[in-house]
């Protein structure tokens, strides 16, 4: 590509003919965590301290202090954050590629299956069908399944029950699927993890870490707005923070979409 | 016959609040063992050590055998009422808003003449008994009770004055989720509070009891969660106003010391919530509860903390706990001089481990939730500002007072 076209692509951007779509959840004190067993270490929720607001404390400006987890709010799953990539090249966010956090999008519609049933599983059965209407599912592309979580209340997006969590993620064999058939980058949700709320049954237990992250591909989670996307053609602009050694970090994803 | 307190009325928003006035309260150095005695509810005078001779009001030396050593003990309270007059006209302000206004002089049992408060059950020639209790400056006073009980005497104007009875007020509990908030939110639905709000974090979250807190007709749930300054400001904002009663029951017990057994994560976690948690219902509710000191017989009334007793004194088995929880009682006693000029009374209530599930692998003695939500009503009722639950606190308490070094020691053996 030239810089005429980088550039004619810039002006599609502010002209509109590529429309930008926010993927992301916004920050709040009150948007649900992963919940683990209470004696496990914890990751700390979304928190914000004034420092100061036009006030004795700073008088023409306004700030705040931060806090929260590398995996708090719409975030990305690095391949050091699972056991099975502990030990990859460039496995944290400050090593991976640049360039991997641009990257286009196949969006798996479930959201009618994950309304039915909570713990809806995506198979590989259910990718064929997919790739029969929409075509292959290209290499160095995220898989996002689309569940419509992100418009439900807290408490139906955290779903606990008295046996953890319910809500959809993918089957091992379709996460294997897409690693090894597919060679996807990542895989991408709407819900608090990457995994189905009950994947802790699962063989392996939480399949898309285990096998995205030990195949050094990332994760992407609490993202919304997936129902904007088309099923493929939107390009994914996800660049989490860069910390040292970092495991993931919350970050402002958003997909470039053709508006033809 | 005391006259039972009615629901009071709504209050009038065209009328101004009026702002708490202090009672006068210059007490000597040596009159403050009185106060160590009210705030814990207890009734010591001084007792002569070398003649025995029962001294009040305090004094450094024996009226009648010149000996200094004169030690405060617990005595006999009871004694006779042997003449009352009415106040009706004074030059200070907080009896000014509050005439007519009952004192007398009382002979005890042990010998003092005493000039005290009177209950409005206590009649001249009578017998009475004594209290110590800290007025709404914490400074200690004598108020005669009647001898035996009498029905609806907690409402007496001149013993609720010195209390922080629940009867009628707004309480704010600030955790539902755990065993000892929906233990205090009954206790105080019981006591008579009019409102009981419940806070509850993050309520996507189920939690255990939900559904039988939320059937108590009191109770009104409210999003609280005291590591979050915006909800705790929320609140403030809210139903700041009306809330007359805290008790602080967010917890967060994890065993381990501070060099093993507890990660840097879950000691920011207990910091977070129980120091900076307290010092943000401080920022919040203790400025509009200083103004409403004087706000009718519903006038905001008290704070309570409860304490781990390990806050006194380190217990290594629960290290990094105990040393937060000191945090804790440290921060109390600016809190207590801070509230003191709305007379809002900060209550510690201390207690060794608890029947819950944290403490689940100690063996008894361990304090109920109920148990202790008995002890905090308990200590409103007396307008308590320090209050020792179960064996192990008043155990710790007795061995602190004897010899601290060799405390520390044994709890770290």
């Amino acid at each position: 590509m030239n810089t005429a076209a980088l550039l004619s692509f810039a002006k599609a951007i502010s002209s509109g003919a590529v429309r930008v779509v926010d993927l992301t959840q916004t920050l709040t004190p009150e948007f649900p965590i992963i919940a683990l067993p209470p004696e496990l270490g914890q990751c700390a929720p979304f928190r914000l301290e004034e420092i100061s607001r036009y006030n004795e404390r700073g008088p023409a400006w306004y700030w705040n202090n931060f806090s929260m987890g590398e995996h708090t709010g719409t975030h990305f799953d690095a391949p050091i954050h699972w056991v099975s990539g502990k030990d990859l090249p460039n496995n944290a966010v400050d090593t991976i590629v640049a360039k991997n956090f641009i990257a286009p999008a196949c969006v798996v519609d479930c959201s009618k299956e994950s309304t039915a049933d909570a713990d809806f599983v995506l198979t590989v059965p259910f990718l064929e069908a997919w790739e029969g209407k929409h075509g292959r599912i290209d290499a160095g592309s995220w898989l996002f399944l689309r569940t419509d979580w992100s418009k439900r209340d807290a408490r139906g997006y955290a779903n606990l029950k008295e046996d953890g969590a319910h809500t959809p993620g993918p089957a091992p064999e379709a996460v294997k699927w897409l690693v090894e058939e597919r060679d996807v980058l990542g895989f991408g949700t709407e819900t608090i993890g990457t995994d189905a709320g009950q994947a802790h049954h699962f063989v392996p237990p939480f399949p898309a870490h285990f096998y995205m992250h030990g195949k050094g591909r990332y994760g992407l989670q609490c993202m919304a707005n997936l129902d904007l996307l088309p099923p493929k053609g939107a390009v994914i602009v996800a660049a989490p923070l860069k910390i040292r050694q970092g495991s993931g970090s919350p970050l402002r994803v958003l997909a470039l979409i053709a508006a033809e | 016959m005391t006259t039972p307190l009615a629901r009071p009325k709504r209050k009038n928003p065209l009328a101004r609040t009026r702002l708490p006035s202090a009672p006068p309260s210059p007490r000597s150095r040596t009159a403050q063992g009185l106060t160590a005695a009210a705030a814990e509810g207890r009734f010591t005078l001084q007792v002569c050590a070398e003649c025995q001779t029962v001294v009040y009001p305090p004094r450094d030396a024996c009226p009648s055998c010149l000996s200094p050593r004169l030690p405060f003990k617990d005595v006999d309270p009871c004694g006779m009422l042997v003449s009352e007059t009415t106040v009706r006209v004074t030059s200070e302000t907080y009896f000014r808003e509050r005439v007519p206004w009952r004192v007398g002089m009382v002979k005890l049992d042990v010998g003092p003449m005493v000039v005290t408060h009177l209950h409005g059950d206590t009649c001249e020639g009578a017998r009475v008994r004594l209290v110590l209790k800290l007025d709404r400056r914490g400074a200690p006073v004598m108020l005669a009770l009647p001898e035996q009980d009498t029905p609806d005497m907690a409402d007496d104007p001149e013993l609720r004055e010195l209390t922080c009875d629940p009867k009628f007020r707004r309480v704010l509990i600030t955790d539902g989720r755990n065993a000892v908030g929906q233990a205090m939110a009954r206790a105080c639905a019981e006591a008579g509070a009019t409102i009981v709000f419940v806070g509850i974090a993050d309520q996507w979250r189920p939690f255990p009891g939900d559904a039988a807190i939320k059937a108590i007709a009191q109770v009104e749930i409210v999003p609280l969660d005291l590591t979050d300054t915006d909800s705790v400001n929320e609140l403030a904002a809210q139903n700041g106003a009306r809330i007359d009663i805290i008790i602080n029951t967010a917890e967060h017990v994890r065993a381990g010391g501070v060099t093993e057994g507890t990660s840097l994560t879950s000691a920011r976690e207990t910091m977070e919530l129980r120091y900076l948690g307290l010092m943000r219902l401080a920022q919040a509710f203790g400025p509009i509860m200083r103004m409403r000191g004087a706000d009718g017989v519903i006038a905001a009334a008290a704070i309570v903390n409860l304490l781990s007793v390990y806050a006194l004194t380190n217990w290594p088995v629960y290290g990094v706990v105990s040393a937060v929880e000191a945090a804790c009682l440290s921060a109390s006693q600016s809190l207590r001089a801070e509230l003191r000029p709305g007379g809002i009374k900060v209550v510690n209530v201390f207690s060794g481990p608890l029947e819950t599930e944290w403490y689940q692998t100690l063996p008894p003695p361990k304090v109920a939730p109920a148990a202790l939500a008995k002890a905090v009503i308990e200590a409103l009722r007396h307008g308590l500002e320090e209050v020792y639950v179960g064996d192990v606190a008043q155990d710790i308490r007795a061995r602190l007072e004897v010899n601290p070094k060799a405390l520390e020691r044994e709890l770290g053996e």
